[in-house]
């Protein structure tokens, strides 16, 4: 793994505020030249620093149904790959939004997005609990999300401060 | 009965004619009559605030919940809770390089303002003259003026980025000079001064024997160069009352936050006064500042990397647009001309209000060397920047 350097980690800070942010506006922001900017974008994209540019929904805010469960699944790891095959076998369904190994009293943390509870159950039911080396599941669905990837869904915008002030 | 001798017997008296002539010919504030302006307009940005844009940081405001919550609820200390004025003297060593005994050279103020006044009050007797560099914050002038001194400004100038100059000073002073103010990192014009630009101050301060008040409330929020308190330059400690406090770099303006650091005489003397009018600093804001010291220092360095970014994209925006703006390279306020537009600094800032829905704060409104220059605090959301800036590059472009 290679260390990044001072101004792509500026680069990723600014980034991960706001994905939309020209190199131009990056590079006045951090006083370095434009080509430098692009420079490091296409290495830390080269690279897989940047995986995607996504953008993050408040699916609440609209009439969209989505239901989304985390389960915690127990395994049996396979001899000589360990966990990494069965992970695979979980996280290919395109209902699974993402696969996490964790340390404790479970194997991996699966979070499962579905249009109704019904789905997500059938899923749980129909693929994951009868894969050989999954020794049991536990399905949490999720009632509200307050804050996702640092961004706090329901804050108070409102700028409290006097307009002028000495 | 109170019989006015200057009115027709059975006309009523004014009631201002009961107010201290002191008070009485205190000009209201320049930033009033724009607040009043501005309120009443719709749709604007403003450029116009004077204080951080970030909430305190979370941990400070639930430090002060737990405190109320186990009971904290009293008088501390005149001079502040003992634990706060070791902490404040464990950071000004580390930060600036600047030692004071917690004991006795420490007071714990309501806010960097209350720490002004204590200061001045202490300091004036009728008649000294206070020399104040200029365009500066907008409270020394009066302050003074209710103490019973006589404010004496010294204009600086954009050529030499609004660093007071040696010649200046020496040029203000009279016999009667007794108190320099200085602010730097400056509010409203962004200018620092360095170690190099202190020296020959000193010099002028020790030869003509003058007291300073340094308000270094902006310390912590230099670019590219740290900040040198005044009092840090060989020989200047004694004849400095360091002013400084939390509202700026731990973004905590509501809290009224401040400290008063000196000689012990000088701040036994400003004891004496806050003990009998404010009694103490609230014990809730004294928890929450504890804190922030403790704890708050990584959230502070990234508030000024955050203000470095804005300051960069609101200076390059200036030129961009044709204002001419030296670099400010503290503080987190940018000081353009507007001279080129042909238009007072008033002018332009009705204007722009009116036509172009920003808000600025003239110049004017901040003493001797304001006129032709407008005050824009980049203490607002890069994409609030963004737009104030393509609004004023209209503007501009259309007055041209």
């Amino acid at each position: 793994m290679k260390e990044l350097s001072e101004l792509k980690l500026q680069v990723l800070d600014l980034l991960k505020e706001d994905a939309r942010r020209t190199p131009q506006l990056i590079s006045t922001l951090l006083g370095v030249e434009e080509a430098e900017i692009k420079q490091a974008i296409q290495e830390l994209e080269d690279d897989h620093v940047i995986v995607k540019y996504a953008t993050v929904v408040n699916w609440s805010k609209v009439d969209e149904e989505t239901v989304t469960a985390l389960i915690e699944v127990q395994i049996t790891p396979e001899r000589g790959r360990g966990f990494e095959g069965i992970a695979e076998r979980i996280y290919l369904y395109p209902q699974v939004k993402s696969v996490y190994l964790m340390s404790g009293a479970y194997d991996l943390l699966v979070e499962v997005e579905g249009q109704n509870l019904k789905e997500v159950a059938s899923f749980v039911s129909e693929r994951l609990s009868p894969i050989e080396s999954v020794l049991s599941t536990k399905t949490h669905f999720i009632l509200k999300k307050y804050k996702q990837d640092g961004i706090i869904f329901e804050e108070n915008e409102d700028d409290q401060r006097l307009i002028i002030s000495p | 009965m109170i019989v006015n001798r200057e009115q027709p017997a059975g006309e009523p008296r004014s009631m201002n004619s009961y107010l201290s002539p002191l008070v009485r010919e205190i000009k209201p504030s320049g930033i009033r009559k724009f607040f009043d302006l501005v309120s009443a307009s719709k749709d604007i940005i403003t450029l116009g605030v004077g204080e951080p844009d970030f909430t305190t940081p979370w941990h400070v405001r639930e430090a002060c919940v737990y405190s109320l919550e186990r009971g904290y609820t009293r008088y501390t200390s005149n001079a502040g809770m003992p634990e706060l004025r070791e902490a404040i003297a464990g950071y000004l060593e580390n930060e600036f390089k600047t030692s004071y005994d917690p004991q006795d050279e420490i007071l714990v103020t309501v806010g960097g303002s209350e720490a002004i006044d204590l200061a001045l009050r202490a300091l004036i007797a009728p008649g000294d003259e206070i020399l104040i560099p200029e365009p500066c914050y907008i409270s020394y002038s009066p302050i003074t003026a209710i103490g019973g001194g006589v404010p004496v400004g010294i204009e600086t100038f954009a050529s030499d980025n609004f660093k007071l100059t040696a010649e200046a000073l020496e040029k203000s002073i009279t016999p009667r000079s007794k108190i320099l103010i200085l602010c730097y990192p400056s509010n409203p014009t962004g200018a620092i001064m360095t170690y190099e630009d202190w020296l020959p101050i000193a010099k002028v301060v020790e030869k003509h024997d003058l007291i300073v008040i340094s308000d270094e409330i902006y310390a912590e929020l230099t670019y590219g160069t740290k900040h040198v308190s005044f009092a840090s330059i060989p020989g200047m400690k004694d004849r400095t009352i360091l002013v400084s406090g939390f509202s700026k770099a731990f973004a905590m303006t509501g809290w009224r936050m401040g400290y008063a650091c000196g000689h012990p005489d000088l701040i036994s003397a400003m004891l004496k006064i806050h003990q009998y009018t404010v009694m103490c600093a609230p014990v809730m804001g004294q928890v929450a500042a504890l804190e922030a010291l403790t704890n708050g220092l990584g959230e502070k360095d990234k508030m000024v990397e955050s203000y470095n970014r804005r300051r960069r994209l609101i200076v390059e925006g200036f030129r961009q647009i044709g204002l001419e703006c030296h670099e400010p390279q503290g503080a987190f306020y940018a000081f353009p001309s507007i001279q080129s537009t042909g238009l007072t600094s008033e002018e332009f800032a009705q204007q722009l209000l009116l036509e172009g829905r920003v808000a600025a704060v003239p110049g004017t409104v901040f003493g001797l060397g304001g006129e032709g220059f407008i005050r824009c605090s980049y203490a607002t959301s890069v994409a609030q920047l963004s737009e104030a800036l393509e609004r004023i590059g209209s503007f501009v472009a259309k007055i041209k």
